[in-house]
């Protein structure tokens, strides 16, 4: 980033963090094909920084141990550095209580978890509702829930044929009725890259009696998220996009609802009492993480978490914010180029993602590897929507927070070679 | 561009790709397949006229990168007029070169498709019009994907 647009975007204490922000991540520095590698596959996978692998490593150099019920000082150290990870999370989002957070696999599973969960509580008449713009993962599990339930799943349209305009907000007076006891939505696309209004989705569905459960894999790490601020009922992220490991997620879910769910998984580490009979559940979190925990990537999420902070959260947004915005009126200007989601000046944050006529995106993707240029090319678990926009595949662009503006140059100078290879431009 | 880039975008593909040819529906066809990549979302649907056993007509639609467009493309070129036990020895061919590199001793178009190998991500792109070409001949009402096959 330059330090024009640096000092802009951060002033104060996190300002010399912000300097040195590239060095922190030791995978940037290395070449691809010969050319310095330009990492704009973010929101597939964010990067790590030598603060969560150092965590992990010594975690398992130092405190490795099985945890709870341990009595020796291994145990003891393992069970708090994955109590103190919870608590960790449980701030970094302004839950009410560590009780609150339930690690999972990723938000895939965090959303797998609630939907069979609350399936077993809706029954026919009942309505399950989505947006139209819902990743695979916020809306297979749904399908699945309708399908063992008998409710039915509805839809928020989304708006444009670039699908500029977003949620149709004006179809919510007709679509959130009484019947509806769900409303699953994702607080930034993972396609479009917009910004939902989440707060506001929150309230409407809590004012006609309606579970709200947000999908933040796109925003967990690219800004502040307050779930008591939001009024959310439940929220589904996964480390792996925050700097923290892969194989670590959350499913926030306020306690009064928690300790009224029953578990999904059953096992060890999640009863209180047990005979040949049956079985006692514990409260949550316990009672939704049946069996030995993945405690050393939750405690490098605690670390992610610490890292993303004293970068500052407002300022994370501002960053990726002004890169989409920056990237979007670069790309503009090549010929031919659709653009989705938000217009110039719209609510973005992240990513961009276009196509073109007659040049596919695996082939962009090809071609931009070998100018050390990471894409993504595909339907983005988004089938449903691209299908609506008339599309089977975009490009897709996304920045976090060592990316640079010149890194965006890289990519339209990249982009300009291989329009002209096909004979496009 | 790299020496690995150019030999799989060859100009054999690149005019594929932007001439398709027998490019669309079939309206005499007696066969229809459906070809899908989930991995990314191509597709390529392929319409037959069996005469006999041999492929009378052939076309194909779908959506896809240069390398499935072309290699759709460039098989319906060279299976009509084929029986079924002839494009299956065609496949195993172009599988071969797709997946080795090497190129047979005769001329071929499908020798375009060499540089494939250097990029394993993209076989399934090239296998895509071959695999719903085989399941039309087979008569599988199943679709075609290339997840059922190991390439």
């Amino acid at each position: 980033m330059n330090p024009a647009l640096h000092s802009a975007l951060v002033a104060g204490p996190a300002a010399d963090r912000w300097k040195n922000v590239r060095a922190d991540f030791p995978i940037l520095h290395q070449d691809v094909h010969g050319k310095p590698l330009v990492y704009l596959d973010n929101a597939a996978t964010a990067h790590k920084p030598r603060a969560v692998i150092d965590a992990l490593v010594r975690f398992y150099e130092r405190d490795n141990s099985n945890v709870h019920r341990g009595l020796h000082a291994l145990s003891m150290r393992a069970t708090d550095a994955y109590e103190g990870a919870r608590a960790r999370v449980a701030r970094f989002i302004n839950a009410a209580d560590p009780s609150e957070i339930i690690f999972t696999r990723g938000t895939t599973e965090s959303v797998n978890l609630v939907a069979r969960s609350v399936a077993a509580t809706l029954r026919p008449g009942d309505v399950i509702l989505c947006t139209e713009m819902e990743h695979h993962s916020n809306l297979v599990p749904w399908q699945q829930a309708a399908r063992a339930s008998g409710a039915t799943l509805e839809f928020v349209p989304v708006l444009g044929t670039d699908a500029e305009g977003g949620l149709d907000l004006a179809a919510l007076d007709a679509l959130l009725t009484p019947h509806v006891k769900v409303f699953a939505f994702t607080h930034i696309s993972n396609t479009l890259g917009c910004i939902n209004p989440v707060a506001e989705l929150c309230r409407r569905a809590r004012a006609v009696g309606a579970l709200s459960v947000i999908d933040a894999a796109q925003s967990i790490g690219h800004g502040p998220l307050d779930v008591r601020a939001l009024g959310a009922d439940y929220v589904a992220f996964s480390g792996h996009k925050m700097c923290g490991p892969t194989g670590i997620g959350v499913l926030y879910g306020r306690r009064a609802l928690l300790d009224k769910l029953a578990p999904d998984e059953t096992g060890g580490g999640m009863v209180v009492t047990v005979d040949y009979a049956g079985a006692k559940w514990k409260p949550a979190p316990e009672r939704f993480e049946a069996g030995t925990p993945n405690v050393a990537d939750a405690v490098a999420l605690g670390a992610a978490c610490d890292y993303l902070d004293a970068l500052g959260r407002p300022e994370i947004a501002r960053h990726d914010e002004a890169l989409a915005a920056l990237a979007y009126e670069k790309l503009s200007a090549l010929p031919g180029i659709r653009l989705l989601g938000p217009r110039a000046g719209g609510a973005r944050r992240g990513l961009v993602s276009f196509a073109f006529a007659d040049v596919h995106a695996h082939d962009i993707v090809t071609f931009a590897d070998e100018d050390g240029v990471a894409l993504r090319g595909g339907h983005h678990c988004n089938q449903p929507l691209m299908r609506k926009l008339g599309l089977t595949s975009t490009t897709r662009a996304s920045f976090y927070v060592y990316n640079t503006e010149q890194e965006i140059d890289v990519l339209v100078a990249s982009l300009r070679r291989i329009l002209k290879f096909f004979g496009s431009a | 561009m790299s020496a690995d880039l150019s030999e799989l975008y060859q100009q054999v593909i690149l005019d594929h790709n932007k001439r398709p040819r027998n490019r669309g529906k079939l309206p005499t066809a007696n066969r229809v397949a459906h070809g899908d990549n989930p991995t990314c979302g191509d597709q390529c649907n392929v319409y037959l006229r069996l005469d006999g056993d041999r492929i009378a007509e052939i076309s194909f639609d779908g959506s896809g990168c240069a390398i499935s467009q072309a290699s759709a493309s460039l098989m319906t070129t060279q299976v009509k007029g084929r029986t079924g036990p002839e494009v299956e020895s065609l496949y195993r061919q172009f599988h071969h070169i797709v997946t080795s590199g090497e190129t047979p001793d005769e001329i071929s178009d499908l020798a375009a498709f060499a540089g494939v190998h250097t990029f394993p991500a993209r076989i399934k792109c090239a296998t895509l019009g071959w695999h719903a070409t085989l399941n039309a001949l087979k008569g599988d009402a199943a679709d075609a994907t290339t997840e059922k096959h190991t390439d």
